[in-house]
Order: C-alpha cells, then sequence, then structure tokens
C-alpha cells in the first residue's frame, strides 16, 4: 500500500534510465535529419553521384539478401530441425561475421583475391575481380548479411511444430511438398524479416566495404569522403538520404513482424 | 496386419529395447505405458518419423522399414492435435486428397462426406480452426487422417489434452469408427480405463521394453509383472516365496486358491479386494491379520485407507458408510481381511 503512495526510487531509477536511452538514440538521428536545409536536400539528390551510390547500396545489398535467402534457407531449416554432432560449434561460426571487426572482414576477403591465393588466380583466370567492383561489394556484404537473415530464419522455422510435418508426411506430402505446403506458410513473415534485417545490415556496412571498394562508391562511402574532403555540412544530407531508405527498411520490418503476431 | 520384428531404436538419451509385435486386420491394439516409457517413440518408428536402429517393419506383409512416412500410408493422430492453423477446417481435412490420382479422389470425395457427417464437422467447415475447442480439433484431427482412409491409424493420447466431457465424447467417436470402418487402431496412452474401453489387445510398455501383449480383460485380471500389477491397478504387491497353496512374505502367511506354478515370486491384490473391519469374519478362503488403520486419504466419492498389519501395509478403498461403521478413531484394532481369490500370484 505504501509504495502506491511513494513509488519505489527503483522506478524512477528505471524510468529515467530507459528515456536517457531514448534520448540517447533519437536525439541525434533528429538533429542530424533536421540540420540540413530543404534546399540543400533537394540539390543532393539531384546530384548524380548520390543519387548512384544510393542505388547501388540498394542494389548490392539486395542481391546480397537473395544470396543469403538461397543458400541460408536450407541451412536455417537443418539447424532448426536436426540435432547434429558440433551444432553449437557450427551456429557459432554463423555468428562470427557479427563478431569480427568490419575493417577486417574487408581484408579477410581481399586476401583470398589477391592473385598470391590460389583462389584469387582462378577467380582472375574466370575474368572474376573482386578489388573494386560490384562483385566485391556484394561478397562483403553477404558475408556480414548472411547470420542475420538464417538466425532470424531459423527461429521461424524452429516456431512451426515438427508434427505439424509429421501429420504432413504421413497424409502422403513428401519432404518437398511438406516444405512447401506446411512450413513455408507458416515461417514466411520470419524468412521475409530476415531477408529485411540482411539488407538493411548490408546498407549499413562501410568498413568492409571501404577496404573491399573505395570506388565504385556505395552510400556510407560516398557520405564518409563527403565528410573528409569537405566537411559535415556536405556529408549530412546524403546521410539524411541513407537515413530515409533505412528508415523505410525498418517500417517494413515492423508491418511484418506485427501482423505476424497477430496472425499468431 | 502389422507385424514387428526384432526393433531396436537407440537415440542419445533413450533406446527402445528389441521388441515384437503383431497387430491383425482391423484390431484396435493399445499401447499402455507411463510417460517416457518410449510409447510415442514407437509410433513414430512405425509412421517412418523416427528411423531403427535393427529390425523390420511389415505392414500387410510388405516390408515399410525403409520407406518415407508418406510412402507407407499410416495415419497419426497427436494428443495436441497438431491441425495446420493456416488452413481452414475443410482445408485441414482433405490436405491428403491430392497426393491420391483423379480415380482415388473421386472415391475418396464421398468418403470425406460422410466423415463430415459422420464427426458433425460440416458448420465448421470453412472456419479457421483458431478459437476452436479442443473436442472439435480432434475430430477434425480425426477427419483429417481418416480422410485418406490409411491401412493403420496411429493415435498418440488422443484423449489426454480434452475436457471430460469432449474426452467421453472423442472416446464414444473412436469406438463407433473403429466399428464402421474396417481400419486398424493402433492407440497410445496411459490411461487404463480408457484402454479398456476402446481396446482389444494390449502390450504394456515400460522404460523401452514390453512387459506383457495380451487381451486387455487378461491383462487386467492376470498381470504378469509386479510393474503390470500396478500399473492395471493392483496396489498391493509383495515379494512371497510359496509352499502347497500358502504364500510367505514377511514372515506372514497367506491362504491361496490354488497351488501356485513354477518360478513365482509375488502376490499381488487390489486395494477394492482388501475388507476392513471390527469383528472377526473367518471363513473358508479368507486371510485373517490383526492390524491398524495407519492412513485416511479422503478421495471425495470414497477413502484410501492404509492398514498396517506386522511389517506389511495393505492398501485398501473403502465408502464413507464403511468408515462411519467402522467408527474410527485412527489407530484403532481392525481386522485386515483378503479373500484368497483375490490373490494373483506372479
Amino acid at each position: 500500500m505504501k509504495a502506491g503512495r511513494h513509488p519505489d526510487p527503483f522506478l524512477w531509477l528505471t524510468v529515467f534510465c530507459s528515456l536517457s536511452v531514448v534520448i540517447f538514440i533519437l536525439f541525434p538521428l533528429t538533429e542530424m535529419i533536421f540540420q540540413p536545409s530543404l534546399q540543400d536536400l533537394k540539390e543532393t539528390i539531384c546530384d548524380r553521384d548520390v543519387l548512384r551510390s544510393i542505388w547501388l547500396s540498394i542494389f548490392t545489398s539486395g542481391i546480397a539478401a537473395i544470396i543469403s535467402f538461397i543458400f541460408g534457407t536450407p541451412f536455417a531449416y537443418l539447424l532448426a530441425r536436426k540435432d547434429f554432432f558440433g551444432k553449437k560449434l557450427v551456429e557459432s561460426i554463423i555468428d562470427l561475421p557479427v563478431m569480427i571487426p568490419h575493417p577486417v572482414v574487408g581484408i579477410a576477403i581481399l586476401g583470398l583475391a589477391g592473385k598470391n591465393h590460389w583462389l584469387g588466380h582462378i577467380m582472375s583466370n574466370l575474368g572474376i575481380r573482386v578489388m573494386g567492383t560490384v562483385t566485391g561489394i556484394v561478397i562483403v556484404l553477404t558475408f556480414v548479411g548472411m547470420p542475420f537473415y538464417i538466425n532470424t530464419a531459423k527461429a521461424g522455422f524452429e516456431a512451426v511444430p515438427v508434427r505439424l510435418e509429421n501429420v504432413a508426411r504421413s497424409l502422403g506430402a513428401s519432404f518437398t511438398g511438406t516444405f512447401l505446403r506446411v512450413t513455408l506458410p507458416l515461417a514466411w513473415r520470419s524468412m521475409l524479416a530476415g531477408i529485411i534485417m540482411c539488407c538493411a545490415r548490408a546498407i549499413s556496412e562501410f568498413g568492409a566495404v571501404i577496404i573491399v571498394a573505395y570506388h565504385p562508391m556505395v552510400a556510407p562511402v560516398m557520405i564518409y569522403e563527403r565528410f573528409t574532403a569537405y566537411g559535415l555540412k556536405y556529408s549530412q544530407p546524403v546521410a539524411v538520404w541513407l537515413i530515409m531508405v533505412s528508415l523505410i527498411l525498418f517500417l517494413l520490418l515492423r508491418v511484418v513482424s506485427i501482423s505476424g503476431k497477430e496472425q499468431a | 496386419m502389422i507385424e514387428i520384428k526384432a526393433m531396436r531404436i537407440e537415440l542419445s538419451g533413450f533406446a527402445l529395447k528389441e521388441l515384437d509385435l503383431f497387430i491383425m486386420d482391423g484390431e484396435f491394439f493399445i499401447l499402455l505405458g507411463p510417460t517416457g516409457s518410449g510409447k510415442t517413440l514407437l509410433l513414430e518408428a512405425i509412421a517412418g518419423i523416427v528411423p531403427v536402429t535393427s529390425g523390420r517393419i511389415l505392414l500387410k506383409g510388405r516390408d515399410i522399414t525403409n520407406l518415407t512416412p508418406e510412402q507407407r500410408n499410416i495415419g497419426i493422430m497427436y494428443q495436441d492435435y497438431a491441425l495446420f492453423p493456416h488452413l481452414t477446417v475443410f482445408e485441414n481435412i482433405i490436405f491428403g486428397l491430392r497426393y491420391h490420382n483423379k480415380r482415388e479422389q473421386n472415391a475418396l470425395k464421398k468418403w470425406v462426406e460422410w466423415l463430415i457427417n459422420q464427426l458433425e464437422l460440416r458448420p465448421l467447415a470453412g472456419r479457421s480452426i483458431r478459437y476452436l475447442s479442443g473436442g472439435e480439433k480432434q475430430r477434425i484431427a480425426l477427419a483429417r487422417a481418416l480422410a485418406v482412409k490409411p491401412s493403420l491409424l496411429l493415435l498418440d493420447e488422443p484423449l489426454s489434452a480434452l475436457d471430460q466431457n469432449f474426452r467421453e465424447e472423442i472416446r464414444e467417436l473412436l469406438k463407433m469408427l473403429h466399428k464402421e470402418m474396417k481400419i486398424t487402431f493402433l492407440m497410445v496412452t496411459h490411461d487404463f480405463s480408457e484402454a479398456l474401453f476402446l481396446g482389444d489387445r494390449t502390450a504394456i510398455l515400460n522404460r523401452g521394453e514390453i512387459e506383457q501383449i495380451g487381451a486387455l480383460s487378461e491383462v487386467f485380471t492376470r498381470p504378469e509383472t509386479p510393474f503390470t500389477a500396478n500399473f492395471v491397478g493392483m496396489k498391493n504387491i509383495f515379494q512371497a516365496t510359496f509352499k502347497g497353496k500358502k504364500a510367505r512374505t514377511n514372515g506372514m502367511e497367506l491362504n491361496l486358491d490354488s497351488p501356485p506354478g513354477k518360478n513365482r515370486g509375488y502376490i499381488a491384490f487390489r486395494a477394492e479386494d482388501v475388507l476392513i473391519n471390527k469383528e472377526d469374519m473367518t471363513g473358508d478362503g479368507r486371510n485373517v491379520f490383526q492390524g491398524k488403520i495407519s492412513d485416511i486419504i479422503d478421495r471425495g466419492p470414497y477413502y484410501d485407507v492404509a492398514a498396517t498389519s506386522g511389517k506389511l501395509m495393505f492398501k485398501a478403498v473403502l465408502s464413507k458408510s464403511d468408515l462411519v461403521q467402522l467408527g474410527l478413531p485412527a489407530k484403532k484394532e481392525v481386522r485386515i481381511i483378503i479373500p484368497s481369490s483375490a490373490i494373483h500370484v506372479l
């Protein structure tokens, strides 16, 4: 009863901390969005270089997400359904790209692509170049984005009771038929959420990309270049446009996961 | 008919020991056993969901050991219904139809109509399966499994998740459907009364091993192991040695109706067969002991009573009126009477 009249100091502490965190996240972002004038924003978006870099960011991230989807879906399903020796180890390996410093990722990929390495040698014979190409960008973005897709899709598959699949099989559906008629309709939201997260992660990558490809320029590299060459004021409008793209992805993700919860 | 020959399953945490089982066409076979005895594992092995380590499974003479679940034509029904949440009731029921050719489908459609009417699912057909009652869900699961006319239907505790009134309803339905159709049923349960109501024969499973196979009435009256005896409700089980028509246990002697066969080591009898009285009731075939009531537990319509005599503790069941008649303040001297005809030797 007493606690009702005089709220616990701990309650005040939690409110204070929560507010601080929210402000800490939102304040710099909103300030940055509102600092450039509309005129600046308009000019920036008409700048062909900026447009090209934003488009390149979206394009390469999208390709990275599609690759993650193709290779990651069966893998995520396997991890969700089967127990095998060394599973924990495999799961840790998937999380590695999240832990490794981003420039290190770029250096590791470049190390493979060099002519001194047998793989780089083969690739150069096939005409595949990594350094300074869209291919290189897609490779590092897939590297950093893949774990987000796999982990989200895996959680989605785990949420589908294995008994539903058992019953479908007993009713005559093949393994593929069961996946398409039972598992997929129940897990597609998670898979879509995984694709969006993978995309969002890839779009924001800077450290790994700048090692592999300064040119062609993706949006984060462009922002960095504008900042170092012309200063804060010139980098901000590009940043705002990149934030807009990220926000759209973020909103999509929310819509997908919220309507998913309502259905469950 | 289904035949399981020397089947063994080894998993990392559990093993189903080598077992043989034979289920006849059209039989309602019950697999009885406590939680963790391996019942569900056995079912899933028959369905092809769990691979067997060794041994064979034959369905109507055909070796199905290495077939995938969809090639076996064996239906499975789970306790939690396992309905497809993204499909309507009707879509759930006809899920398996498309895996048959056109001619079969036409025949099956009529059959599905019959099932839907029998199970009173017509009014639900277009609905989503959310917000249905447990009884409705289990009726849908039953219709879905039967729609493809399986050669064998496996039922994994189909009644245990249901409320009492739904449980009786589904139980009746199962019995009716089994009678109407010539499909073999293999049901797993841990509830003996359910088994008695539905089943023809049973296998008692304990820790991955079959303890006894036989007609339900036979297993009920003549359990062969202490585990089975306890499982079918013989709450009084004592290790004993035998001499002629007498059994000795813990320094006490009990008269039997007939001399026991060879290699017997236990006597067992039901709590319902133990009488507790104030007076002596000596007579033919009665074992009477002087004892004390040591515990009384109120079970609502009746009482569970424990009475000790010497080193033995007997479990008995008394009605309210019995208890009143005894005028029992606890710890009072009573006579414990066990008819020799009630004593089962194993």
